[in-house]
């Protein structure tokens, strides 16, 4: 009997011992929710292998606050109403102190307010305006947006001494979110859009709507799309013999492009992240050294090549750990107001200046305009 | 008491109970959050399953109707300033007209007609809210305004588990009475053989019809709960795939079962939740269950456990 009393008293005390010593180096949870399967997978999938890298590395190298942190990631399958569900699961279950992840638009506005309402600090990976315009007091972005590229591209325009331009966009999402930005920027960057033509996601053929562009006086050429369609224009303008110059957004920056487009994307531009030409980066670049770290990391420990997906996650969960650092607590309203006050931050998609009325905090120097020559990227600025 | 009312009895109350049960065992937010999802897909199965099981018909674009009740709940405020809960009767209204017009010349067809006319009417119908951006939205989806009744803000995972949970017992009630009512039982002489049926003087057709607009109505109120529920809506609530979900319930439910419906939904929302702690592996372990309920219950689960019960009985 008495034996027995003292293996359970034995037990229990190091029950006890155990427990304290969890809770001293109690993990600091940070929730995610992305899109890791269905039609956004090519996005949510290197998102979420990069947050459970670097993760792992944050942990490897003594945690943050001397805590380890713990990831919480799920799949919402690209759905809006699942994003709901795992936000509401991230507040209420796991207790998570911010979250990282909104692969998408839908999926990221349909979890503000959850998140919101919960006052935790929430980090978006999606490109919609939307999401920081207006902003709202707990939500964030890191990749840049379709205004941006349509700025950058007009800046370029401009730069050419040229202003007539003929708009060609998908009528699906991405081109036509895009095509509404640049139809609302273009005056204020002294362009004229002289066309705004549209085509059908699946369409295998442009040469009508490229057509109408010739005839109506368009200096340049604005493709808003990404995926096929983009390759589709870039080979019908070729065998039009258009000899306007042609510009396509950062949706194309993959190297698929280049190899559906073939020998008609020589000479084609876009705006995109520095990614893409880390190794053209000059040496004085601050940006060189972040994007070709992440690029090594990546490539060498996933085995396939990197993109710019997984590193708006990069972006996110260094500035969320930055701002943990600096708030020295894991309070929401602490965080959030560390996370505004970010200046000189310096990411894959750029140099982050945040304030109270700019929860991205990029400018137009974060994207390159790039120029394709010889079938590979080149860096013009 | 006859055999119908016992039924009826052992379903409202097993139902009930499971809606009084479920906040005392499971109180938090999210827990409550999903149950809400569960009864809001089961009113929508429910509807299908009168569909499948009595009449013997498939709709593979039922998710159309289920897109419709929510858009019209996030447009009619939106575009027409009208109050939330009367866009949602409106998008109610709307897919039993449109029920009744793809219906009717169909219905007097025999065979898989109505399937195929329903896939490509919910394909449609996600076609026009994917691309008619200046409308809808678009894929990004669009918010819904929050429902105010009588001044009082409807807010709260607590009030809406309670506003989907009577819904649903409301929907059961009437698809309960339908089953028990001359047109169920015409219903289901139908499904045995539409021959004898017409023979013995049903009006097929007109039966088939009024349980498919039933239908389409079960799924569209659905619809305009989950957009008031969240408050915002994207194009996936009309996707082939929730349509495919939706006949998934009923079909691993039990067809023609009112309880099936339910359990089915319950099935498919929660174990998509539950799953998650096979991280990687959640979708291959999610289809090895559905085929393994369908081998080893076929009926569906509540027909085939309750097909169980009655044979392990000593005679």
């Amino acid at each position: 009997m008495n034996r027995r009393l003292l293996l359970v008293s034995v037990a229990s005390a190091t029950l006890f011992a155990a427990a304290s010593a969890a809770r001293a180096a109690e993990p600091i949870r940070i929730g995610s929710f992305l899109s890791v399967t269905g039609p956004a997978s090519f996005l949510g999938d290197p998102e979420k292998r990069t947050l459970e890298l670097y993760v792992g590395k944050i942990n490897a190298a003594g945690g943050v606050l001397g805590r380890k942190l713990e990831l919480v990631v799920y799949d919402d399958g690209g759905d809006a109403n699942n994003a709901r569900t795992f936000a509401t699961r991230l507040v209420e279950s796991d207790k998570v102190v911010a979250v990282v992840g909104g692969t998408t638009t839908a999926t990221t506005m349909a979890a503000v307010p959850v998140l919101e309402e919960a006052q935790i600090p929430f980090i978006s990976l999606a490109g919609g305006i939307e999401i920081v315009e207006p902003v709202k007091p707990f939500t964030f972005k890191t990749p840049h947006t379709d205004k941006m590229a349509c700025e950058k591209i007009f800046a370029d325009v401009k730069k050419r001494g040229l202003s007539k331009v003929g708009l060609v966009s998908s009528t699906a999402g991405f081109g036509a979110s895009m095509r509404n930005q640049c139809l609302k920027v273009a005056a204020a960057h002294g362009i004229e859009i002289v066309a705004d033509e549209r085509y059908a996601p699946g369409d295998t053929d442009t040469t009508p709507q490229l057509n109408k562009i010739k005839g109506s006086g368009a200096q340049v050429i604005v493709n808003a799309d990404f995926g096929q369609g983009p390759a589709i224009v870039t080979r019908n303008v070729k065998q039009l013999g258009l000899e306007l110059p042609l510009y396509q957004s950062h949706g194309v920056a993959s190297k698929s492009f280049i190899d559906l487009a073939g020998p008609a994307a020589e000479g084609v531009r876009l705006p995109a992240a520095a990614m893409l030409v880390a190794e053209q980066l000059p040496d004085d670049d601050p940006q060189k050294k972040v994007v070709l770290d992440y690029k090594t990391t990546y490539e060498s420990t996933q085995n396939q090549p990197v993109s710019t997906f997984g590193g708006h996650a990069y972006d996110g969960l260094m500035l969320l750990v930055r701002a943990i650092e600096k708030a020295g607590s894991t309070d929401g309203v602490k965080i959030r107001d560390a996370l505004r006050a970010t200046k000189g931050f310096v990411g894959t998609g750029g140099i982050v200046n945040m304030s109270a009325t700019d929860h991205m905090g990029l400018d137009l120097s974060a994207f390159r305009m790039l120029e394709i020559r010889g079938g590979t990227w080149k860096l013009l600025y | 008491m006859s055999p119908g009312t016992r039924t009826k009895l052992v379903v409202l109350g097993a139902l009930g109970l499971a809606l009084v049960l479920v906040p005392f065992l499971l109180p938090s937010a999210f827990h409550l959050r999903v149950a809400a999802l569960v009864w809001i897909n089961a009113t929508a199965a429910l509807g299908l399953a009168l569909l499948m099981g009595l009449a013997g018909q498939v709709s593979l674009g039922h998710a159309g109707f289920f897109g419709i009740g929510a858009y019209a709940t996030a447009l009619g405020p939106k575009h027409l300033g009208l109050d939330p809960l009367l866009s949602m009767l409106l998008g109610v209204a709307a897919a039993a007209g449109l029920a009744l017009l793809v219906g009717r010349p169909i219905l007097r067809l025999k065979g898989h007609y109505l399937a195929v006319a329903t896939l490509g009417l919910g394909i449609l119908v996600h076609l026009v809210l994917v691309s008619e951006v200046a409308i809808t939205g678009g894929p990004d989806g669009v918010q819904v305004p929050r429902l105010v009744l009588f001044g009082w803000r409807v807010a709260g995972p607590e009030v809406w588990y309670a506003i989907t949970g009577i819904v649903l017992l409301l929907a059961a009630w009437i698809a309960l009475n339908l089953e028990d009512s001359s047109t169920g039982r015409a219903l289901r002489a139908l499904h045995d053989s539409e021959i004898a049926a017409s023979v013995a003087g049903v009006d097929v057709a007109r039966h088939k019809l009024v349980v498919f607009v039933i239908a389409a109505v079960y799924a569209a109120t659905a619809g305009g709960l989950l957009a008031l529920f969240n408050r915002f809506v994207t194009p996936d609530v009309a996707g082939f795939l929730r349509s495919i979900e939706l006949v998934t319930m009923v079909v691993i439910g039990g067809m023609g079962s009112i309880l099936g419906a339910v359990v089915g939904a319950a099935l498919l929302t929660v174990l998509p939740q539950a799953l998650t702690l096979f991280h990687d592996y959640e979708h291959a372990v999610l289809g090895l269950l559905i085929i393994l309920f369908m081998v080893f219950l076929r009926q569906g689960i509540v027909p085939g456990l309750a097909g169980l019960l009655v044979r392990r009985r000593p005679a």
